[in-house]
């Protein structure tokens, strides 16, 4: 297959920087995919889809009875960024999580922020995951969200933005791990020579990063993953995880409170747990201390947090950093917390809250993209451009009786990249999910998730909403350290049954 | 371990040595009614459905049992918890939920597995029409699962809960494969003895895969050796006594109580059901009669299932302080 009629269109494109020319981190996958020989592609193409099928790394699509098993599409084409560029993008992400700990370490304890005019305090106190029991709470290292999945996107111009930060429960990492052992099988040979870095050492680092936070003691931490479930979307992920990690994975059913420590249940009474990887959102975690009628969560397991006797990744309060409202002051907190400019900007936004900006917003509803503060997953969303009259009608009033929940950003012309599609290669537009892990220090998973929306022309790259994936591939630049070479003594196999007389004398 | 898990992974191989043995027990019912042509062949499936005790389920749904319906409720029927299709989709369910346990070969063929019989619903006319291939390959891919697990798990304790649920299972379905013969045979005793008679007994020991190795310790077919080589085969993979004495061993190696001593309930259960079983023999099984026989071992297997279930699957702290 050739890219020769490939369409860039007005967008950036993120493997062409103009019809016919690659960008150079990937010449050497565009030669390849155009010397196999015809229908060789799709055979990949297939060969890695029943591969995640066999696997059974698929998604329950809610509601639609049974047979409707699928696996998140996946397109083999690699979305490749270039080192130089993911030199800033991590130094970015790195500013923005240490700038976002502080905030949320600052809002549950002495507010100075608020204090100091740059936050107005409502706009805290109103936020949905801003949770008053976690007030004066001290996380190990006072660090809140040890792991953090922001979303970046690029405009037409190649600039790119944080979109969100997702710092309370990211998923999606279980993917880019899969993701990439199905592209070594699919391109090996192309894979060597761009000195891919590598996504396989996330469950290692993950581990060690939760290690680093258990409450101090002489024994080695008993680490949990505390999943709500097989029914969860993200279940997938929840065992990868634990697999990988060698950790239990436990429902809220296995734990107790026991005699003010958190134990869970075995087949030999019950064991002590030191550190807990949470996977259920806040509000399920604690039928104490939030929402009463959690059948998932395990009851007053804040209390044990708050005694500093067991850890939790990441700790509880942290979506308060998540609203979209505050989303918007992030710049301004690394000004404040850091003294620095931002590396990666925000999307502009504009807060309904503000009358002037919600008087703009309303005007120009056709033109831009409105969210509900609090929701995630594409849910809540008008995208202006395609809504129908009534659809942004309907929305208008939602802004007009609670503008302090919906913020509007412009419609970026996102990035693209090309996807196979029937034949041919056609673009579709593109994020970015890199996942940032916060423990000892700060660091980012090389790539990320890219997402991928597959319907031709849409925006929006959830899973939910016909989206798919790409494995992401930062290549290394010349100046990395070549690879060392081990040698390795080879035992030739050589015995055998018969003929030397070795089977007699190996069976004595 | 996770008392959670440790139940799942029990059960995940009691449903794939379910299914296997539902294919074996289809199988041997379709070779009886190949060997007697020009016989009513509705006795030969009733009779199937009457060892799986699940009789009254099965006239709910069907009216007769044929070929047919039969082959459909005991391995496509979703509504009917003990099909093949059920045990698959629960094995796989449970597979699920403890991933992170078991291998991924073992996840992945799990999953395949299951699969495969999933598309073989979608097209059940060949199914109905040869039976075998299809019976061949489900015994074939559980026989691998074993296999791979007993190569790529660590022989930990997971590993024994597995051990444990798969030969409880086994020995349970082995006295339900000589009931098979019992039911076939109940309308028309005059068959005993005959050359057909024979023939039968034959066909129990392929359904069980005996029928080598019972031919190398006993040369000729007799129905007396044939039960007696289903029951205390002491070296045979899939005889009762042989299934007790490996789910035993893990029992105790999952407690660390010495063997010949027990702690807990299922133990004293199980090892009570082993010994009377070592220090008895055929005839007093044919004079109690083999179909009660049969009977009072399923009952026992079930109470060692439950004692199994209270003591280690449903965590009390009060029975856990008691037994220390």
């Amino acid at each position: 297959m050739s890219f020769s009629g490939y369409d860039i269109g007005p967008f950036y494109d993120e493997m062409f920087a103009s019809p016919a020319e690659p960008r150079d981190g990937t010449r050497l996958m565009v030669e390849k995919i155009e010397s196999l020989p015809p229908g060789e592609l799709k055979r990949r193409q297939r060969t890695a889809e029943q591969a995640l099928f066999d696997s059974g790394i698929t998604f329950n699509v809610y509601g639609s009875g049974e047979g409707t098993e699928k696996i998140w599409p996946f397109d083999i084409i690699p979305r490749i960024v270039e080192a130089r560029e993911w030199y800033w993008i991590e130094k970015g992400l790195k500013q923005r999580i240490r700038a976002l700990n502080l905030f949320i370490d600052d809002v549950y304890h002495d507010q100075n922020i608020v204090k100091d005019g740059v936050i107005p305090g409502d706009l805290i106190s109103s936020a949905e995951g801003y949770l008053k029991p976690c007030a004066g709470l001290n996380p190990p290292g006072r660090i809140w969200a040890h792991v953090t999945g922001t979303d970046l996107v690029r405009d037409e111009k190649g600039q790119i933005y944080v979109l969100e930060d997702n710092l309370r429960c990211p998923s999606g990492v279980s993917y880019v791990i899969a993701n990439r052992r199905l592209l070594k099988r699919t391109f090996p040979e192309v894979f060597t020579a761009s000195r891919v870095k590598a996504v396989d050492i996330y469950p290692a680092k993950l581990l060690d990063m939760l290690y680093s936070i258990a409450p101090s003691g002489m024994r080695t931490p008993v680490v949990a993953l505390l999943t709500p479930g097989i029914y969860n979307s993200a279940y997938f992920e929840h065992s990868f995880l634990a697999h990988e990690m060698g950790i239990e994975l436990v429902e809220g059913r296995d734990l107790v409170i026991q005699d003010g420590f958190v134990c869970m249940k075995t087949t030999r009474g019950l064991q002590r747990v030191d550190v807990i990887y949470r996977r259920i959102n806040d509000d399920f975690l604690d039928p104490k201390a939030f929402r009463e009628d959690s059948l998932l969560g395990v009851p007053g397991i804040l209390e044990v947090f708050q005694k500093g006797r067991v850890a939790m990744a990441n700790a509880p309060g942290t979506g308060v950093a998540d609203d979209k409202v505050i989303y918007a002051y992030v710049p301004k907190m690394i000004q404040y917390y850091l003294g620095e400019d931002a590396i990666i900007p925000n999307v502009p936004t504009y807060l309904c809250w503000e009358d002037s900006a919600r008087n703009h917003v309303l005007d120009n509803l056709d033109s831009l993209v409105v969210k509900a503060a609090n929701e995630s997953g594409g849910y809540g969303m008008l995208i202006g451009p395609v809504a129908t009259a009534s659809e942004r009608e309907a929305f208008a009033e939602k802004i007009k009786s609670n503008p302090r929940n919906f913020i509007a950003q412009p419609t970026l012309g996102l990035s693209r990249s090309p996807v196979i599609i029937g034949d041919g290669f056609e673009g579709r537009h593109v994020d970015l999910r890199p996942f940032i892990l916060y423990g000892e220090d700060i660091w980012v998973l090389p790539g990320g998730l890219t997402r991928v929306a597959l319907r031709k022309g849409s925006l929006v790259v959830n899973s939910s909403q016909g989206g798919g994936s790409k494995d992401t591939w930062v290549v290394d630049g010349p100046d990395t350290e070549a690879e060392t070479d081990r040698e390795t003594t080879l035992m030739s196999q050589s015995q055998t049954q018969d003929g030397s007389g070795q089977y007699a004398e190996q069976s004595c | 371990m996770l008392s959670r898990v440790a139940e799942t992974l029990y059960w995940l191989s009691r449903y794939l040595e379910r299914a296997e043995n539902i294919s074996r027990f289809i199988e041997v019912s379709w070779h009886m009614t190949l060997d007697q042509p020009g016989q009513e062949e509705c006795r030969e499936w009733g009779a199937l459905v009457s060892t799986t005790g699940d009789n009254a389920q099965f006239y709910e749904r069907y009216n007769a049992a044929t070929k047919k319906t039969v082959i459909s409720f005991l391995m496509f029927d979703t509504e009917y918890s003990n099909s093949i299709i059920s045990c698959l989709r629960a094995a796989r369910e449970n597979a699920r939920t403890v991933r992170e346990i078991i291998s991924s070969d073992l996840w992945e063929q799990i999953n395949a597995f299951y699969h495969i019989i999933e598309g073989a619903g979608k097209n059940q006319g060949h199914v109905y029409e040869n039976p075998y291939d299809l019976c061949q390959q489900i015994k074939l891919r559980s026989m691998m699962l074993g296999g791979i697990g007993n190569d790529t798990m660590s022989h930990g304790e997971g590993w024994h809960f597995c051990r444990l649920g798969r030969y409880l299972e086994r020995a349970d379905k082995t006295s339900r494969v000589l009931d098979v013969k019992y039911f076939t045979l109940l309308p028309s005793v005059n068959y005993v003895g005959t050359a057909y008679d024979d023939v039968q007994w034959a066909a129990l020991l392929r359904a069980t895969d005996a029928l080598d190795a019972y031919r190398q310790e006993y040369g000729r077919i007799n129905p007396s050796n044939v039960a007696e080589f289903l029951v205390f085969g002491r070296e045979f993979p899939r005889s009762v006594l042989h299934c007790l004495g490996v789910a035993q061993r893990s029992l105790h190696a999952i407690s660390g109580t010495p063997m010949g001593a027990f702690r807990n309930s299922g133990e004293q259960i199980l090892g009570q059901l082993s010994a009377e079983l070592a220090y008895t023999n055929i005839k007093s099984v044919f004079d109690k009669g083999l179909h009660e026989f049969n009977d009072q071992l399923q009952v026992e297997i079930n109470r060692i299932n439950d004692a199994i279930a209270r003591y280690f699957f449903g965590y009390d702290p009060e029975e856990f302080k008691e037994a220390g």
